[in-house]
């Protein structure tokens, strides 16, 4: 068959592109809204969900600080502060970062992999209906005013039945359990995608580091989330029906919980940031006009993160009384993980210095995570140390450098995305002079908020505290951290006013407003909904700087590859490529609409509902709600029929 | 046919880039599956490390006043489960030949098997004389053998769908995917069960 040169947004021109879009657009409306399977669409609600739940849980934060600012503070009380910080903590790790991060690799694997949506587009509409829905389920405890007050990681026994009799925490355990379906299903998801749906050409060596990142996060999701589904779900057997799992007076064990929680909280850690090291390798090359220094390096630093990440849980219990044989092991480990990140960070440093840099609002983030990032890699370091630890431990030294860690290296990243992507997402751009305003407000923000917060520790000050006595030498470093949390507040707030702005009166984008290098921006802004009429062949790892014009597939008739054509997005097509040569191998029929995955992530919550409220009947129904969608979705599977 | 110099990676032509293959890789309901079974089979692990975490903190195991578990029908029920995988087999080798009678009874033989191990579980479920919330012991004995027996059952429910659809005749030697998928969850809950048998059934009697 033959490879046309044409860019496809001339292609799309040829070919009657208001068919197409009649072909896959959604119905109108609200039968449109439940039964959509548009990766596009789903990213996006992922996305501003997400976003929902940061703002949200932004405020609880800002109200802890305001309670926090001053000794001997009433602004909330011990019981409201502790379902704050529950809340917070909990909202931030399950239902803001790692959904964020999966909102955006919905929207740009598909089109950075040149294909036409996700491999399994109904199990990527079903997860993102588990997230709303257990997020739903996780903030209904704040209207009965009965929010979890455990603490984020829910040890026990201060956890059990015997010391938190309310539902409180019942909420926690069950939505644990509940939104890690949703992870779990996108993990799958992503992996699949990767391997089997790159366009032609692109070679497993040729892959956009994004993808590498999001493969290297799905791979750990696999084998973490099991872990702590099984902490939490235990607990909650406990709770619910008075097993023993974690009742020392009948042979339970504490010790195992914290083993269960951490055995996925490390690796989650790396979950939420290798994603957000892989947005960082998309922007600094672009912005600094040269291909990623490394690319091999930071390509099998990341597969080697995933590996390690599962050997240092322990440093997170370096003060419960192990042997110290067994914790060394653990501590060298959680120094040799400080390489992989090591090779990243001075790979992203060569690619600036040979480069060029423009300061525009992405690279501004991507520069302000290194910085951020390089304190909290250090102070990790510190604390992969058992004495150092010992000392430290619990705490504000540990708010510190998880907040340097998952706010600072994870959120940075995640609104530099925001900057870069928008144009491609809306087709317009944001405000690049608000976008600065946003990155300082939030860059000295940040350090003010956090950065003091590591001598609080040395001081002694502990975590998890709701107020504090005067005269420990605490309460300036307090204030400031205060003053602090509300600047990087306003910097948030920017980004999002910034954001509604430019939905509507922003720059038109085009195509490729940043002139970079991957196949997202080969398409229209936004792309349409079959993404590519004519799928690109790649024959570079920067198909758009070195292919010009980026040449298309052409099958011409031919049976076996006519999925790549104009012809496969016409009849609803995407082409299946080979793991590592992707090579076409077969044609994907890609489901159409439809409002299984909503109807089974119904009985899904009706379920959890039904165990939360102990009502068998409700339980049954969710079950059996359950069991008719998944028995129809079976029934239905395309993969037999064509 | 037009070649594109690249900076990195070997320049290569790019209709061959484009040129078909077969027979090399996977269908993605099949990674799909892989993927699957790699986290299920996480839970199991962590609930098999969790039980040797308590037997190694035990001073008695199984503790005072539990019995071991019997062994002579349970060992003979689990092979009844475990050799349900070789009418699957049949099933599954059967349809590739397109051979619609070797996949309908290969299917029935192997959903029969799997019944009898469950009714098997359910019946030794209720003689047990202890309770899942006496200790630790008994919790995780009975959420992972009902992990387990739930899996057995889950996949009894999703033969249903594929026999059907077998007496249908929607299967042929070329469309199976269904069949193929399908046999390697049950292969895959038996694969479990070889490693949860001997844990919880066996290993209490060794002392």
């Amino acid at each position: 068959m033959a490879v046309t040169h044409t860019p496809s947004e001339e292609t799309h021109g040829k070919i009657d592109t208001e068919e197409l879009e009649e072909i896959w657009a959604d119905a109108p409306g609200v039968p449109g809204f439940f039964s959509t399977v548009d990766h596009k669409r789903i990213g996006m609600r992922y996305i501003y969900t997400a976003f929902f739940f940061f703002f949200t849980s932004g405020l609880m934060a800002l109200v802890m600080r305001d309670q926090l600012a001053a000794p001997n503070n009433h602004v909330v009380g011990p019981e409201l502060y502790n379902q704050l910080m529950t809340m917070h903590g909990t909202t931030m790790i399950f239902l803001f970062n790692t959904p964020v991060l999966a909102g955006f690799g919905n929207y740009i694997l598909p089109l950075q992999l040149g294909t036409r949506d996700m491999a399994f587009p109904r199990l990527n509409a079903f997860s993102y209906w588990i997230f709303v829905l257990s997020g739903l389920f996780f903030y209904a405890s704040f209207l009965l005013g009965k929010a979890p007050d455990g603490g984020w990681f829910g040890y026990t026994p201060m956890t059990a039945k015997a010391f938190s009799p309310g539902i409180n925490l019942d909420f926690w355990g069950l939505a644990i359990v509940f939104v890690g379906i949703s992870t779990t299903v996108g993990a799958v998801n992503f992996i699949v995608t990767a391997f089997k749906m790159r366009a032609p050409g692109m070679t497993i060596n040729r892959v956009p580091i994004f993808v590498w990142s999001i493969l290297s996060m799905a791979f750990m999701v696999l084998f973490a989330v099991p872990a702590v589904t099984l902490a939490a779900g235990l607990l909650e057997l406990d709770r619910l029906f008075g097993t023993a799992f974690f009742n020392p007076a009948h042979g339970g064990n504490l010790l195992l919980y914290q083993h269960l929680f951490w055995f996925w909280g490390h690796p989650e850690v790396y979950i939420l940031f290798v994603p957000a090291t892989g947005m960082i390798s998309m922007i600094i090359p672009v912005m600094s006009r040269r291909p990623l220094a490394g690319y091999l390096w930071i390509a099998t630093a990341l597969i080697a993160i995933a590996f390690i990440s599962f050997g240092v849980w322990v440093h997170h219990m370096f003060a419960t009384g192990m042997p110290v044989q067994a914790m060394s092991f653990f501590s060298a480990v959680s120094l040799i993980i400080v390489l992989p990140s090591g090779v990243q960070f001075f790979a992203w440093i060569a690619t600036m210095w040979k480069g060029r840099v423009r300061f525009t609002t992405p690279m501004l983030f991507a520069i302000g995570f290194l910085l951020i990032f390089l304190l909290g890699g250090i102070t990790g370091a510190t604390l992969a140390t058992m004495p150092f630890d010992w000392q430290v431990t619990d705490s504000y030294y540990i708010v510190a450098h998880f907040h340097y860690v998952l706010n600072g290296a994870v959120v940075f990243p995640i609104f530099g995305a925001i900057y870069f992507w928008y144009p491609k997402m809306s087709g317009r751009k944001l405000s690049e002079k608000w976008g600065h305003i946003s990155f300082w407000l939030m860059f000295i923000g940040f350090n003010l908020a956090f950065f003091g917060m590591h001598l609080l520790g040395f001081l002694g000050m502990p975590r998890r505290i709701s107020t504090y006595p005067s005269g420990l030498g605490w309460d300036n470093l307090n204030l400031i951290s205060t003053i602090g949390a509300f600047i990087f507040a306003i910097g948030t707030g920017v980004t999002l006013v910034n954001w509604f702005h430019a939905r509507w009166w922003g720059k038109p984008a085009g195509p490729n407003p940043w002139d970079a290098d991957s196949l997202e921006w080969a398409t229209t802004s936004p792309p349409p909904e079959f993404n590519f009429a004519s799928i690109p062949v790649v024959a570079s790892r920067h198909p758009l700087w070195d292919q010009r014009p980026l040449p298309t597939a052409n099958p011409n008739g031919d049976e076996a590859t006519k999925s790549l054509g104009p012809e496969g997005a016409e009849h609803h097509e995407t082409p299946e490529t080979t793991g590592l040569d992707a090579r076409p191998e077969a044609t994907l029929d890609l489901p159409h609409p439809t409002y299984l995955p909503f109807l089974l992530a119904c009985g899904i919550a009706v379920f959890f509902v039904g165990l939360l409220i102990k009502a068998v009947l409700v339980g049954i129904i969710g079950v059996g709600a359950l069991v008719v969608a998944l028995t129809w979705w079976a029934w239905r599977t395309e993969v037999d029929l064509a | 046919m037009s070649t594109v110099s690249a900076s990195s990676g070997v320049a290569v032509p790019l209709a061959e880039a484009t040129k078909p293959v077969s027979g090399e890789g996977r269908p993605t309901a099949w990674w799909g599956m892989v993927c699957l079974i790699m986290t299920e089979s996480t839970i199991f692990a962590g609930l098999i490390a969790s039980y040797f975490f308590y037997r190694a903190a035990a001073k008695q195991w199984p503790p005072p006043g539990i019995e071991e578990p019997k062994l002579t029908l349970t060992i003979i029920m689990s092979f009844v489960l475990w050799g349900s995988s070789i009418p699957m087999l049949v099933a599954e080798r059967g349809i590739k030949k397109g051979n619609q009678r070797a996949l309908r009874f290969g299917l029935i033989m192997a959903w029969i098997m799997g019944a009898a191990f469950l009714g098997y579980s359910m019946k030794d479920f209720s003689l047990e004389k202890f309770d899942w919330t006496e200790n630790a012991y008994a919790s995780i004995f009975y959420t992972t053998v009902g992990l387990h027996t739930f899996h057995v059952f889950v996949g009894l429910v999703m033969s249903a769908v594929v026999q059907i659809k077998a007496w249908q005749g929607k299967f042929s030697a070329e469309r199976h995917l269904t069949v193929q998928v399908y046999a390697m969850y049950w292969h895959f809950v038996d694969a479990v069960w070889l490693f949860v048998m001997p844990t919880f059934i066996l290993s209490p009697h060794i002392k």
